[in-house]
C-alpha cells in the first residue's frame, strides 16, 4: 500500500505508523461527560467502507495526515494534514 | 536422447552435473530436466504419499513431479522443479522422498496399502486417541509422506529484495507479451516486461510457428533486442510475477544466482524478492496445458505434449523413441507432425474424437482413449480403445493433451473469479479483476499466435492510452489456426486415474469427497488435498473440478473454482526476508563509550536497538553478581559513571514551550524556574501512564525533555501528534536530540570532586543544589549539567556534544578510578534504583495509572492535560486496586523472582487468591537482602503483612514482607547533601 503524504507525496506504507479513526481529532473538552470520553476513547464503528483514518509519516517527513480510503476495495482517496483536518 | 538439428543449445557448450551421484553431460543454458531425458534418465521422484515412481511431466514452473534438492548443508534448496533448474558445471542433484535409492523406495509399500489411505484418510483414522497423534501417528506420516528437506543448518547465501516502478508491466514474454512490449516500448513509455524463463519468447521457442515469414524463435529474439536497445524497457528473465496486490503492486521473484556455480559468483545474491508498482499492467501469462485422467497416467514417460514439443524443438531431446499421443484437440496433433519431421517415430495418435483428421503421416485412432499402461519405473506399453477395436501398442513416450488452462492465477488475486467458456471449455479472466490490469494472449483465450501477436498489440495500446500516449499497432503475420477441442476429463478403466499428481490425488479421491458430501469445491480440496501442494494444482485443478460436477451432478460453472492465492509460484521466505537474518534483524544503537565498555570486557545488552554495558568485569570476580556488588558500592560509598546517552532527549522550543508541557505532561512545567528540572510524568489518553522522566528548563522558552531509553520513539510520535492534532494553536516546536549529546551519570558521595576536576570553573554546593541545571566548560567544551540522581545519591548528569563523548567518558571513569569508583553498568543502575523504589517500564507497563504507582497528587487538577479526564474515572482511583509496594525477602536470603505472584499466606496459588505480582527484583548489598518492586491489592495499607511469592514458571515459593517501595534513606538526605 502507499499512502498520498502531502507533503511528500506518494510513500509506501512502511514509512508510516498507524493510529486509527480520524475520530481521535475530535478531543472533548477536560470536563465533558464520561460517556463522551468513553465514545472518544474507546468506541469504533467497524465499517466496511470508506473509512478517514490517521496516519504518521514517522519514516518521512513527521506530518499526521489523515488518509481516506476504502476498507473493501482498498482504494486511497486522498489525505490531508491534520491541522487542517476536522474529524 | 539428443536429435541432431534441433534445438537452440550448442553441442560444444558441454556441462558436467551429477544425480543421485551419477555423472551425467549436459549443455550449458539447458534445465535440468532437457538434460535428464537426453541422458534417458526418465525416472526423477517418488510421489509425496503413496511413493510411486514418478518423472518429468511438464517443461516449466507448473511441473508437479519433477522436485529435486540441490546443494547440501545450509544452502541445500529442497523441491527445486528440474524443468526450470538451469544446469551448470559441478551441480549436484539429488531426489526426493525415497530411501534408500529411487529404484527401490522402501515407502513404496504405501502404495500396496493404498485402499486405506484414500481421502479423508488422516481424519478417519487418526481421530483418537490424542496422545497417539503426537508419540506415533505424526512421526510416522512426516517421514513416510513429504517432499524434500531443509538441512537445518544456517544458511549464508545472499538474497536481496528490491522495488521497482515503471508505467506499464507486462507479464510473460511469449508472442502475446513481446508484442505488447514492442508496442509500448516504441510509444516510448517506461516498460518492465518479466518472464520466468531463462529466455524470452514463451512458445516461440518450443514450436515451429513462423512470424512474419520468419522462424518463430528468432522473430522472439529481433524483437527481445530491439528492446533491449530501448532505454525505457527494462527486461527482467528468471523473474516470476507471484501475486496481484492493491494499487498496481506486484510481487515478483527473480532467480538471480541458482544457475550458477557459487564458487563462481559468491557475491551474486540466490534470489530477489520484487516489489513492482505498475501505473497499468498487461498479463500475458499464457495457457497451462492439462493432463486427462486415464488409469495409470503417472509412469515415467507420460507427459504433457507441449512439453515434448518444448523438449524437441527448444532443447533438441527427444523423450521417447517410440511416442505415442494422446488428445482431444487439434493442437496436440503438431506433436505428431513435429515428430515425425525431426526423424523420431510416432507409434500413434489417440484422439477422442470421432470426426478428426490427421495432419501427418502417423497412425490415428478416432474415438479412442488410454485404458491402460505398463512399465514399473518406465513406460513400456499402453492399451488403447479406438472407433473399431482395442490394442495394445508399444510405446516409451506418451504425450497427452487435455487441452489448455488460461494462466488466469494473477487476476484471481484480489478475489475474482474467472469465467467459465464453453467453446474453450476453459476459465477466462474476468474483466476488471485487477484495477489497471487487462489480459492478453493464450492468457485471455486467444489460442492462436496471431491471435496473442494482436490482444498483445491492442492491449498495450489500449493501456498506455489512459496513461495518455499514442501507441501505433503493428501485428506481424502469423498462424491463425482454430483452437478444436471435446470434453475429455477422465477415462473409465482399472487403476487409479490420478489428477494432482503431487499429492497423489486421483478421481475416486474426488468421488469419495462428494459421496461424503464435501460437495462444496472448497470443502472437496482440504478433504481430499487436491491442489494444495507446492505447485498449487496448477495443471490438476480444472480437471478435478471437472469430476467433482460430474460427481455431484452439477456443470463445471456451477460447481465454481477454488481460490488462487498468492504466490504462483514458491518463495522461499530467505527472500522474502532478505536482509533481515542474523544482524539484519534489527539496527544497532551504539553509544559514544560502547568501545570503551567492550574494551573493559563489558558484557553488552540490549535495550531496544540500543547496546549497553551489563556490568564492568574486575580480574578475579567470578560472577555478574560479584561485579555488580562492587558497582553498587562506588555510586554508595564514592563515585560511579554510568553512560546515559540511551535516554531519548526532546529539544522543545517555542513562545508556547511551557503551555505545551503542561499539556502532555500530567504534572505542571510552566511554573519551573529557569536552570531547573522537575521530574514529569507522562499519562496517555486513556489514564494510564505512559512515560515518565526529567525535563530541564534551559530558557525561558527553551526546555530539553528525557524520556526512558525505551518510550523515546513512542513519546516522539506522540509529541507530535498532540502538536499537530490536537494543538496547532500552540507555538511550539522540537526535535529528538537523543544522537546528538552524550550523557554520563556521575554518581556517589564524590561526584562534585571528580566533575571539579574535569570541570572548568569548579562548582559548589550552593550554585548547583538539587534539580539544577546549566551551562558547563569542559576542556572548553560546552556542555551541560543536571543535579539528578536515579540512584538516591548526590550526583549529576553531564552531557556533551558526541563527538566528544568517548573522550569524556574515558575521562570520567579515569578519575573516578582515582577516588576508589569507576564505571558501573545496567545491573548496578537497577539494583541501585530498586533500593530507592524507582520505577522503569517493569513497573509502568502499560496498566498502571498515576494512582497505582502513588504519585496521582501529581497529576494537577488546576489544568487540562493529556489523560486527566480518563485518570478521573472511578475505577483508576479504587483502593483496591493493585499498588506499588516493596517486597523484602521475609529472611533476606531466600531469592524472589519476578514475574511471581502474590497470595495472602495458607491460600491456595490460583488466580481467584491473586493478591498481586512481583515485576523488579534484585540482591541489594546495601540491605543484605533480596528485595524487590511490585503490585500488591491495596498495597499502601497492607504494609508490614506477609505474602507468599509464587512463581509458577519456575516453581519458586517465597514469603515477603510487604514494604514501603522505597527501601533506603526514604527522606532523601543523601540526594540532597
Ligand atoms: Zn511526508
Amino acid at each position: 500500500m502507499r499512502l498520498p503524504c502531502p507533503i511528500c507525496g506518494e510513500r509506501d506504507r512502511r514509512e508510516f505508523y498507524y493510529k486509527g479513526d480520524a475520530l481521535a481529532l475530535d478531543r472533548p473538552a477536560g470536563d465533558a461527560d464520561g460517556g463522551v470520553w468513553d465514545d472518544y476513547l474507546h468506541n469504533r464503528d467497524n465499517l466496511a467502507g470508506v473509512v478517514r483514518e490517521l496516519w504518521h509519516h514517522a519514516g518521512g517527513c513527521g506530518a499526521w495526515i489523515v488518509v481516506t480510503r476504502d476498507t473493501v476495495t482498498h482504494e486511497v482517496h486522498g489525505a490531508e494534514r491534520v491541522g487542517k483536518a476536522k474529524a | 536422447m539428443r536429435v541432431a538439428g534441433k534445438g537452440h543449445t550448442d553441442a560444444a557448450e558441454t556441462v558436467h552435473f551429477t544425480f543421485d551421484g551419477q555423472s551425467y553431460a549436459g549443455r550449458k543454458g539447458e534445465t535440468l530436466a532437457a538434460a535428464l531425458l537426453a541422458n534417458g534418465v526418465k525416472l526423477v521422484g517418488r510421489s509425496f504419499k503413496y511413493h510411486r515412481p514418478r518423472g518429468i511431466v511438464t517443461a516449466g514452473s507448473e511441473e508437479p513431479n519433477a522436485l529435486v534438492t540441490v546443494g547440501t548443508g545450509g544452502g541445500q534448496d529442497p523441491n527445486v522443479r528440474a524443468t526450470t533448474l538451469e544446469i551448470y558445471d559441478g551441480l549436484e542433484v539429488r531426489s526426493q522422498n525415497a530411501w534408500p535409492s529411487l529404484k527401490y523406495d522402501m515407502m513404496s509399500v504405501n502404495d500396496l496399502a493404498a485402499p486405506f489411505l484414500s481421502a479423508g484418510f488422516y481424519y478417519k483414522t487418526f481421530m483418537w486417541p490424542k496422545a497417539f497423534w503426537e508419540s506415533l501417528y505424526e512421526p510416522v506420516i512426516r517421514k513416510a509422506a513429504g517432499l524434500g528437506a531443509l538441512s537445518g543448518d544456517i544458511n549464508d547465501d545472499i538474497y536481496e529484495k528490491a522495488f521497482a516502478h515503471c508505467d506499464l508491466l507486462i507479464i510473460g514474454a511469449g508472442p502475446a507479451g513481446l508484442m505488447a512490449a514492442l508496442t509500448a516500448g516504441r510509444a516510448g513509455v517506461d516498460v518492465i516486461l518479466a518472464d520466468e524463463d531463462s529466455q524470452m519468447g514463451g512458445r516461440l521457442l518450443a514450436e515451429t510457428f513462423t512470424v512474419d515469414g520468419q522462424d518463430g524463435a528468432d522473430w522472439a529474439a529481433d524483437a527481445v533486442s530491439e528492446l533491449a536497445a530501448m532505454d525505457n524497457v527494462r527486461l527482467m528473465t528468471r523473474t516470476t510475477i507471484t501475486g496481484a496486490y492493491d494499487q498496481g503492486t506486484y510481487g515478483a521473484i527473480e532467480q538471480v544466482g541458482h544457475h550458477v556455480a557459487r564458487a563462481d559468483a559468491p557475491d551474486l545474491p540466490r534470489e530477489c524478492f520484487w516489489r513492482i508498482v505498475a501505473k497499468r499492467a498487461v498479463l500475458c501469462a499464457g495457457a497451462l496445458e492439462r493432463p486427462i485422467a486415464f488409469p495409470n497416467n503417472d509412469r515415467p514417460g507420460i507427459m504433457m505434449a507441449s512439453a515434448v514439443r518444448s523438449y524437441l524443438n527448444r532443447w533438441g531431446v527427444a523423450p521417447g523413441k517410440a511416442v505415442t499421443i494422446f488428445a482431444n484437440n487439434d493442437d496436440a496433433h503438431r506433436t505428431a507432425v513435429d515428430l515425425i519431421a525431426a526423424g523420431v517415430k510416432v507409434a500413434g495418435v489417440i484422439d477422442v474424437r470421432a470426426d478428426v483428421q490427421a495432419m501427418g503421416d502417423y497412425p490415428l485412432y478416432t474415438s479412442g482413449a488410454v485404458t491402460a499402461t505398463k512399465g514399473r519405473l518406465a513406460l513400456e506399453s499402453i492399451t488403447i480403445t479406438h472407433a473399431v477395436g482395442t490394442r495394445e501398442i508399444r510405446t516409451d513416450c506418451l504425450a497427452m493433451s487435455g487441452g489448455w488452462n488460461p494462466t488466469v492465477h494473477l487476476t484471481c488475486h484480489m478475489n475474482g473469479r474467472p469465467t467459465w467458456d464453453e467453446t474453450l471449455l476453459s476459465f477466462v479472466p474476468t474483466d476488471g479483476s485487477i484495477p489497471g490490469l487487462t489480459v492478453a494472449g493464450a492468457a485471455a483465450g486467444h489460442m492462436s499466435t496471431l491471435g496473442a501477436l494482436q490482444s498483445g498489440a491492442k492491449g498495450a495500446a489500449a493501456a498506455v492510452a489512459d496513461l495518455g500516449v499514442t501507441a501505433k499497432v503493428d501485428v506481424p503475420t502469423a498462424e491463425d489456426d482454430p483452437y478444436r477441442i471435446e470434453a475429455c476429463w477422465q477415462v473409465d478403466g482399472k487403476g487409479r486415474k490420478w489428477l494432482d499428481f503431487q499429492n497423489d490425488v486421483h478421481v475416486k479421491d474426488i468421488k469419495l469427497a462428494a459421496q461424503e458430501n464435501f460437495r462444496s469445491v472448497e470443502h472437496m480440496k482440504r478433504y481430499t488435498t487436491q491442489g494444495m501442494a507446492t505447485d498449487q494444482g496448477k495443471s490438476s485443478n480444472v480437471a478435478a473440478l471437472a469430476v467433482l460436477a460430474d460427481a455431484t451432478g452439477r456443470g463445471i460453472p456451477e460447481t465454481g473454482t477454488t481460490t488462487f492465492r498468492p504466490p504462483y509460484v514458491p518463495v522461499s521466505i530467505a527472500a522474502m526476508g532478505a536482509g533481515s537474518q542474523g544482524h539484519g534483524f534489527a539496527p544497532k544503537r551504539l553509544t559514544t563509550s560502547h568501545h570503551a565498555s567492550t574494551g573493559r570486557s563489558a558484557p553488552m545488552i540490549e535495550a531496544g536497538l540500543w547496546y549497553r554495558p551489563s556490568y564492568f568485569p574486575a580480574p578475579g570476580e567470578k560472577t555478574w553478581l560479584e561485579s555488580c556488588n562492587r558497582e553498587v558500592g562506588y555510586v554508595r560509598d564514592a563515585v560511579g559513571v554510568c553512560d546515559v546517552s540511551t535516554l531519548g532527549k526532546i529539544d522543545i522550543q517555542g513562545p508556547d514551550a511551557a503551555a505545551f508541557l503542561d499539556f502532555v505532561y500530567a504534572n505542571t512545567f510552566s511554573t519551573l524556574r529557569e536552570n531547573r528540572v522537575r521530574y514529569g510524568l507522562m499519562l496517555r489518553e486513556d489514564g494510564h501512564v505512559m512515560d515518565d522522566g526529567t525535563t530541564a528548563r534551559l530558557g525561558a522558552d527553551h526546555y530539553v525533555m528525557t524520556t526512558t531509553t525505551a518510550a523515546a520513539g513512542q513519546v516522539m510520535t506522540h509529541l507530535e501528534w498532540v502538536a499537530q492534532a490536537l494543538r496547532p494553536d500552540l507555538d511550539v516546536r522540537f526535535a529528538s536530540v537523543t544522537e546528538q549529546w552524550a550523557q554520563f551519570a556521575v554518581a556517589g558521595p564524590r561526584s562534585r570532586a571528580l566533575l571539579n576536576t574535569v570541570l572548568d570553573d569548579p562548582i559548589t554546593g550552593e550554585d548547583w543544589p538539587f534539580m539544577s541545571c546549566g551551562a558547563v566548560s569542559i576542556g572548553g567544551i560546552e556542555g551541560r549539567l543536571f543535579r539528578i540522581s536515579f540512584s538516591g545519591e548526590h550526583a549529576y548528569e553531564i552531557a556533551v556534544p558526541s563527538r566528544y563523548g568517548a573522550s569524556l567518558f574515558r575521562l570520567l571513569v579515569a578519575q573516578a578510578e582515582a577516588m576508589e569508583g569507576g564505571a558501573y553498568g545496567m545491573e548496578a543502575l537497577n539494583v541501585l534504583r530498586i533500593e530507592k523504589g524507582f520505577i522503569t517500564h517493569a513497573e509502568i507497563h502499560g496498566r498502571v495509572t498515576a494512582f497505582d504507582i502513588g504519585m496521582d497528587r501529581m497529576v494537577s487538577r488546576k489544568k487540562d492535560c493529556i489523560g486527566f479526564a480518563a485518570s478521573r474515572r472511578e475505577g483508576l482511583l479504587d483502593g483496591q486496586r493493585e499498588r506499588l509496594v516493596g517486597l523484602r525477602s521475609v529472611n533476606g536470603t531466600d531469592k524472589i523472582t519476578a514475574g511471581a505472584h502474590l497470595f495472602v499466606e495458607g491460600a491456595d496459588a490460583v488466580s481467584d487468591n491473586d493478591q498481586g505480582y512481583i515485576t523488579s527484583v534484585c540482591w541489594s548489598p546495601t540491605l543484605d537482602s533480596h528485595i524487590g518492586l511490585g503490585f500488591v491489592k491495596d498495597g499502601p495499607s497492607r504494609l508490614g503483612e506477609h505474602v507468599v511469592a509464587v512463581d509458577h514458571v519456575r516453581g519458586v515459593t517465597v514469603t515477603c514482607e510487604v514494604c514501603s517501595p522505597v527501601f533506603f534513606d526514604p527522606d532523601g538526605g543523601r540526594v540532597r547533601g
